[in-house]
């Protein structure tokens, strides 16, 4: 079933065309990776997506649903959840207030004046933050944690709002190699146990051969080749625009790491 | 009404532009290299009359001529900026890299300590100054009479705006001057003296507002008021103009001056609302302002971290607490008039204080009008008693609603910006709620304001009294704390902390500001309608700028960083302040070199001492 259906978005930004239609879809429980170079529009059509951008024209469907315009805030109440290229937390609280904040939020409490903000929530915050191997660092200010680390309580705070689709800008973006393939492998495990469909941007290709379900080539904000990662990297273009030879490596590295 | 009458009138007001746009260039020019909105720059022009009118006589007593008057004009004009650098070496300096309401405050701490400089070098009298030499006849416009130094007036600003232009396309240093306004990092990456480019930009800046004020004596006495009554234009004309924009500022002089010489026909009293009701429809429609660019104000967040993780008391914390209820309501037994008065209103600063705080160092919202809230409560409270024959207890109740529907009303256009947008909003707002206190006086009682308003018999007595401020602030400290660890006051950190994430976890960030701005506004509001009954009057300097600057005084030197560092800073400054003001003509010299050096060395405030010292 198709989970997140956008149907030829546009983004200008002055001159520069960073999204020209790009089109695509994503099911339940599927991991959609982005690829392109720096600067070839992939967090420009997160944005879009998630609604901190407004697209110039195109649509949006989320289950069946348009959302196309609509803010950031109404896009996670129709149970969008995401995390940014460079992590956004609240640097003010503690590990487990972050995932308590969002908790608040999704309950629709953030008006309530009387209750202990510190106490709300702070059971299923933890179970959230045991799905991401967070729970022992609770107590501590997010601010001491190691990025890496960050980014995993980033994913318990994405997940806060029972998402049914998950938006991940270059998740792994500034982790030590194997923290980058223990993100990936939980992320696929969450998508695929609880049916969450997954975008996902990634500059690691290991982690997009390993992972993604399927692949979307962005060059200059435009969709050069989709499909599966055996189709896009057997794609000549893709090969000669993008991937060069050492995605071609990578892409041979991961099929070996996934055949054993 | 005749042709000749309306080209009459609309000159003068392209006059009054003129003379504004001036002043305003310089501001916006120092804004956008250095990013500092300085409040001093208000000091500088009132500094640039003041200097003209004690040279340009001088010179005049040598021989009457045109030349020698502009000579004495561009004399004051260059002292001025003389001024400025020695401001931007001494202070602005050390400022670059602080949030912006330690900037704000800092320029605002120059501010008073010019103000008692000058009351000391040339009195509290007005000085007039001579008129121009051959500009001192009027001119026949289509059968009206129109003096000659306005027509003067209505050139040099286009003038002005011409060499600035040149200046900035045809030199080095205009070049480099654009260049930092667009993009800091750029121009510290060519290697460029930067130190250079600050301090010759402050030279200019404050150049620009000595000669707006040499100018303008022929016009207007030198006066210790000039400078808050110029700075808050200058502020409007920037904003609306888009900050760190000459041409923007040009414009919306223009736009300001035919607005107020036109509406000044239809509404004669109440001008100053047209001109903010111009800057609010701008705001709303282009946030930065006719010309301004986002980037330039939206670069740096308002505060690098107010209030941290909150923690609940500990044994000490309950012990302190518990021994400062005790003494405060203890005081009236023990305690004789005088104490029992200051106590009252630590009382009441400490609840206006608290308030602040809970926008400031809870939501990240810098509030520089927070005074507004507070007088507007004092005076719906005593006007409903004196004007409305309430007794003061409805009295007390309209006060924190009072301040409420205000801080809503003013709050709607408030959160839709941030930063240095922001406070400059609110503080327009309070000029407006001044200014209409001030002017509209059937009502209000103008300057004077309203006396005679007195606690019911019951609570008459100062003890008693006492009794009734200390449920009400103490109760009202205690709620609005209680918000502060509750879920929408961590929304609130949580939206100050990164707007992007709260917006996308499902917050509503605008309207949960407008709430908090609202609430605020309440408890001000309340903490206004007490202070009135303990004074028995009211009038408009308790919605002036200083009584706002006392109030970030207040929870600067408690702690913007702590939740309870207000209570601690209103006590402390409040006693300093009823100690000391009496024993010195120059407390607001000294007032102001505080607040000064809290910026500088003691940034966290007590309350930080407090916890380093826990720690
Ligand atoms: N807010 C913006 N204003 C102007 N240009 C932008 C903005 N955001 C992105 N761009 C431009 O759009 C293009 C795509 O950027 P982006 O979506 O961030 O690429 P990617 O995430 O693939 O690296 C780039 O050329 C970038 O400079
Ligand atoms: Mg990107």
């Amino acid at each position: 079933m198709t989970l997140l259906a956008v149907e030829g978005l546009n983004k200008a930004f002055g001159g520069v065309v960073a999204a020209r239609d790009v089109t695509f879809a994503l099911s339940a429980g599927e991991m959609l990776a982005i690829i392109g170079p720096n600067g070839a529009g992939k967090s420009t059509t997160f944005n879009m997506v998630g609604g901190q951008l407004r697209p110039d024209t195109g649509r949006v469907v989320l289950a069946g649903q348009d959302i196309t315009g609509q803010p950031p805030r109404q896009v996670c109440r129709m149970g969008v959840g995401r995390t940014f290229q460079v992590a956004q937390t609240f640097l003010s609280m503690s590990v487990v207030g972050n995932v308590q904040m969002a908790l608040i939020a999704h309950h629709g409490r953030t008006r309530d004046m009387v209750a202990d903000a510190a106490r709300l929530y702070r059971d299923d915050a933890l179970a959230l933050l045991a799905r991401v191997g967070m729970e022992g660092e609770a107590d501590r200010p997010i601010g001491e944690l190691a990025y890496g680390d960050v980014k995993r309580v980033e994913l318990a705070i994405a997940l806060a709002a029972a998402p049914r689709l998950l938006l991940m800008d270059e998740p792994t973006a500034g982790m030590a190699p194997r923290e980058r393939a223990a993100l990936m492998q939980l992320t696929a495990d969450i998508a695929r146990g609880g049916g969450i469909g997954v975008l996902f941007t990634e500059h690691d290709m290991d982690a997009v051969f390993a992972h993604a379900d399927r692949i979307l080539v962005l060059v200059r904000g435009e969709v050069i080749a989709e499909g599966t990662p055996e189709e896009v990297r057997a794609n000549p273009e893709v090969q000669r625009v993008y991937l060069g030879t050492s995605g071609h490596k990578a892409a041979l590295r991961a099929r070996r790491a996934a055949h054993g | 009404m005749d042709v000749g009458f309306i080209v009459v009138q609309s000159l003068s007001g392209l006059a009054s532009a003129s003379a504004l746009f001036i002043i305003a260039s310089g501001l916006t020019l120092v804004f956008g290299v250095t990013r500092i909105v300085n409040f001093a720059h208000g000091s500088f022009y009132m500094l640039g009359a003041y200097i003209a009118v004690t040279v340009v006589p001088w010179l005049l007593e040598i021989d009457r001529s045109p030349t020698l008057f502009f000579t004495g004009v561009l004399i004051s004009a260059i002292a001025v900026g003389v001024l400025g650098v020695l401001m931007e070496l001494l202070l602005l300096r050390r400022l670059y890299k602080v949030p912006e309401l330690f900037q704000l405050l800092a320029t605002f701490g120059v501010v008073l300590m010019v103000q008692d400089a000058v009351l000391k070098i040339w009195g509290p009298v007005d000085i007039p100054g001579p008129r121009a030499p051959g500009l001192r006849h009027g001119v026949e416009i289509l059968g009206q009479r129109f003096p000659a130094y306005e027509l003067f007036l209505i050139v040099i600003g286009p003038a002005v705006l011409g060499l600035l232009w040149l200046l900035m396309h045809r030199t080095r240093f205009g070049i480099l001057i654009r260049a930092a306004t667009r993009d800091r990092e750029m121009v510290g990456a060519l290697g460029v003296n930067q130190a250079m480019l600050f301090t010759g930009t402050l030279f200019l800046g404050a150049a620009l507002a000595g000669l707006g004020g040499a100018l303008q004596i022929p016009r207007v006495s030198a006066s210790s008021q000039m400078d808050l009554s110029i700075i808050t234009e200058a502020f409007v004309v920037t904003v609306i103009g888009g900050m760190g924009s000459v041409p923007g500022a040009f414009l919306a002089a223009v736009l300001i001056g035919q607005l107020q010489a036109f509406g000044v026909l239809v509404f004669p009293k109440i001008t100053l609302v047209l001109v903010f009701l111009l800057m609010a429809a701008v705001l709303v429609v282009k946030p930065w302002g006719l010309l301004g660019r986002p980037e330039a104000a939206a670069g740096r967040a308002a505060l690098p971290e107010g209030i941290l993780a909150v923690r609940g008391f500990g044994r000490v914390e309950k012990l302190i607490a518990g021994l400062a209820i005790a003494a405060m309501l203890a005081v009236p037994v023990f305690g004789d008039a005088y104490t029992v008065k200051v106590a009252t209103e630590v009382l009441i600063f400490a609840l206006a204080a608290f308030s602040l705080n809970f926008l400031v160092g809870n939501g990240g919202i810098v509030s520089f009008g927070h005074a507004a809230y507070f007088g507007l409560g004092a005076y719906a409270a005593g006007l409903l008693v004196t004007k409305g024959g309430l007794p003061m207890e409805p009295a007390l109740l309209a006060a924190p609603i009072a301040g409420g529907l205000f801080a809503a009303l003013f709050g709607f256009f408030v959160v839709r910006l941030s930063g240095i947008y922001l406070a400059m909003l609110t503080l327009a707002f309070a000029q407006i709620a001044y200014a209409v206190c001030f002017q509209w006086v059937e009502v209000t009682g103008g300057d004077n304001g309203v006396v005679g308003v007195w606690p019911s018999a019951w609570a008459a007595s100062r003890q008693v009294y006492h009794y009734v401020v200390a449920a009400c602030a103490i109760l009202a400290i205690i709620a609005l704390r209680r918000v502060v660890y509750a879920p929408f006051g961590a929304t609130l950190r949580a939206a100050r902390d990164s707007e992007q994430r709260a917006d996308a976890i499902g917050i509503d960030v605008r309207t949960h500001r407008w709430l908090a701005f609202t609430l605020a506004g309440g408890a001000a509001g309340l903490a206004g309608g007490l202070y009135a009954f303990s004074k028995g009057s009211i009038d408009p300097t308790l919605l002036a700028i200083p009584l706002s600057v006392d109030f970030l005084a207040m929870i600067l030197l408690g702690g913007i960083q702590t939740v309870m560092g207000a209570v601690a800073g209103a006590a402390a400054f409040h006693t300093i302040k009823d100690i000391f003001m009496p024993l010195t003509d120059f407390w607001r010299f000294l007032l102001g070199a505080s607040i000064i050096a809290l910026v500088l060395v003691f940034p966290r405030g007590l309350a930080g001492a407090f916890a380093g010292w826990r720690a």
